[in-house]
C-alpha cells in the first residue's frame, strides 16, 4: 500500500496570494451547494464516517487541480463507488440502473435540522490517564527519515518532528488515523500542541513572535 | 453532477426534499452573523466572556448555536499583544454553527500553505498591517476541535448597543484575517 495524502499544504511555497472575498459569496455555481447537501445526505447515512471520506478527498490523484466542490464531488463518488451502493455505470449514465443497497439510514428533510443542531461529537471517556500534562515539552513523531504513516493521519507535515509544548488537555477524543482505516474510534487523548516560528521554519524565517499550534493526539507524541 | 443527484434520488438514497432544507439553512440560518452575536455579547457581558474563554461550546450553545462541525469550541481573544488566526491546513475544518460554510480562500492552497509560514504576509493579503511587537498565534485546527478568534472590540464604541456592535464583527475578524469594523 502507498498512501498519498495531497492535501497536506502547511509550509508550502509557490501558490500565490489569497484572494479575500466578501461574506456572502458562498458559491461560485449553481451545481455546488447541490453537491454540498449531496455530500451531507449521504455522509448522514451511516455507510462512512468522516475521517474516510476525509482521506478518500486528500488521495484523489487530482486534487491539486480541482477546485473544492469538484473535490468533494469526485470524494463522494469514490466513497460511494467503494461501498458498492452505486455502480460506475450508473454514474456514467446519470440514472439508476441496478437495485438499491440497503443504507444504514436515509436522512428525511424534516430530522435536517435535528440533525445539524446534533452534530457527531468526538469527545470520549478516555480509558486511560493523560499521558502529558500542560506544559510539558514534546516531541511529534516520527523522526525525520522514519516512514511515514501509510493511511490517514492528522499531523501535518510541517509539524511533524518538532519539538513543542502543551498548551491545551481537550481530553479524550475519537482517533482519526484508526477510524479512518474502519479500525474503530480507538479514542486517544488530544492536546494543543504550540510551537515557535522558529522551531517549524528555522530562525531565517522573517516572522518574529509568532506561535504555531496543531491538536494532536497522544500517539503522535514522545516526551522531550 | 445533476446526474449523480438523480441516481441517488432514483436508489431512495436521499430525500431531495432534504437537500433543499441542507442548502437554505446554510444560505439563510447558519453563518457569521451567528459568530457575530457571540461576539457582540461577550464585548458587552463580562460573564458571558469568561464562560466563552472557559468552555465555549457551552457558552455558544447558551445562544442557540451548536452541531455540525462546531461540537468541540474553543474560542481566542485577540488582545493589543496577541492576535489569533485560524486555518485547516489538511482540509478546510470551520466552525460551521458560528461561521457558516468556509469561504474559498480559507479552504484554498495559497492560505492553507502560508499563513502557518507568513502569517503577517497574508494579513497583508488582507489590508491588515500590525505593529511589529504584537505576538501572532497561529491555530491549525488538525482535529475535531473549532476554533473562534474573539476580535478586540473597536475603539469609541462604549454607546453602542449589542445589535449594533455585532454589525461590526466581520466574517474574516473572528478567523483572523481582518479586525472588527471601527463605528
Amino acid at each position: 500500500m502507498n498512501y498519498q495524502s495531497h492535501a497536506d499544504l502547511g509550509g508550502q511555497e509557490g501558490h500565490g496570494a489569497v484572494r479575500p472575498e466578501p461574506e456572502g459569496e458562498l458559491f461560485h455555481a449553481a451545481w455546488e451547494p447541490r453537491v454540498l447537501a449531496l455530500t451531507l445526505a449521504m455522509g448522514a447515512c451511516g455507510l462512512w464516517n468522516i475521517d474516510i471520506s476525509r482521506a478518500a478527498r486528500e488521495t484523489l490523484a487530482d486534487y491539486r487541480v480541482l477546485s473544492y466542490y469538484q473535490i468533494w464531488l469526485a470524494g463522494l463518488e469514490k466513497l460511494l463507488l467503494r461501498f458498492g451502493v452505486v455502480q460506475p455505470d450508473e454514474i456514467k449514465s446519470g440514472r439508476s440502473l441496478h437495485a438499491a443497497a440497503g443504507i444504514p439510514a436515509m436522512l428525511r428533510a424534516d430530522q435536517v435540522a435535528a440533525a445539524l443542531a446534533r452534530g457527531a461529537p468526538t469527545a470520549r471517556r478516555a480509558t486511560q490517564p493523560a499521558r502529558f500534562t500542560l506544559g510539558q515539552w514534546v516531541r511529534t513523531g516520527p523522526p525525520a527519515g522514519a516512514a511515514t504513516p501509510q493511511h490517514h493521519t492528522r499531523l501535518p507535515g510541517y509539524a511533524r518532528d518538532k519539538r513543542g509544548v502543551i498548551e491545551r488537555v481537550h481530553g479524550a477524543h475519537v482517533f482519526a488515523d484508526s477510524n479512518a482505516q474502519g479500525l474503530g474510534e480507538q479514542p486517544q487523548w488530544l492536546y494543543t500542541v504550540a510551537f515557535t516560528g522558529d522551531e517549524l521554519w528555522g530562525p531565517a524565517t522573517p516572522h518574529p513572535h509568532s506561535t504555531i499550534s496543531v491538536d494532536a493526539w497522544e500517539p503522535y507524541l514522545e516526551p522531550s | 453532477m445533476r446526474a449523480l443527484e438523480t441516481v441517488l434520488t432514483q436508489k431512495g438514497y436521499v430525500d431531495p426534499a432534504a437537500l433543499d432544507v441542507l442548502i437554505e439553512t446554510y444560505q439563510t440560518k447558519i453563518g457569521p452573523r451567528n459568530g457575530a452575536r457571540v461576539v457582540a455579547r461577550a464585548w458587552c457581558d463580562a460573564e458571558f466572556r469568561r464562560r466563552l474563554l472557559d468552555d465555549a461550546t457551552a457558552a455558544i450553545a447558551s445562544l442557540g448555536f451548536q452541531g455540525r462541525q462546531g461540537e468541540h469550541m474553543v474560542a481566542v481573544e485577540n488582545t493589543a499583544e496577541l492576535h489569533n488566526m485560524v486555518v485547516c491546513t489538511l482540509c478546510s475544518c470551520y466552525p460551521w454553527p458560528v461561521l457558516g460554510l468556509p469561504p474559498t480562500w480559507y479552504k484554498s492552497a495559497p492560505y492553507r500553505a502560508r499563513v502557518v509560514k507568513d502569517p503577517r504576509g497574508v494579513l497583508k493579503d488582507f489590508g491588515v498591517t500590525l505593529p511589529e511587537a504584537v505576538r501572532i498565534r497561529v491555530w491549525d485546527s488538525t482535529a475535531e476541535v473549532r476554533y473562534l478568534v474573539l476580535p478586540q472590540r473597536p475603539a469609541a464604541t462604549e454607546h453602542l448597543t449589542e445589535t449594533e456592535l455585532a454589525d461590526l464583527v466581520t466574517r474574516d475578524s473572528m478567523i483572523g484575517t481582518g479586525l472588527a469594523r471601527a463605528p
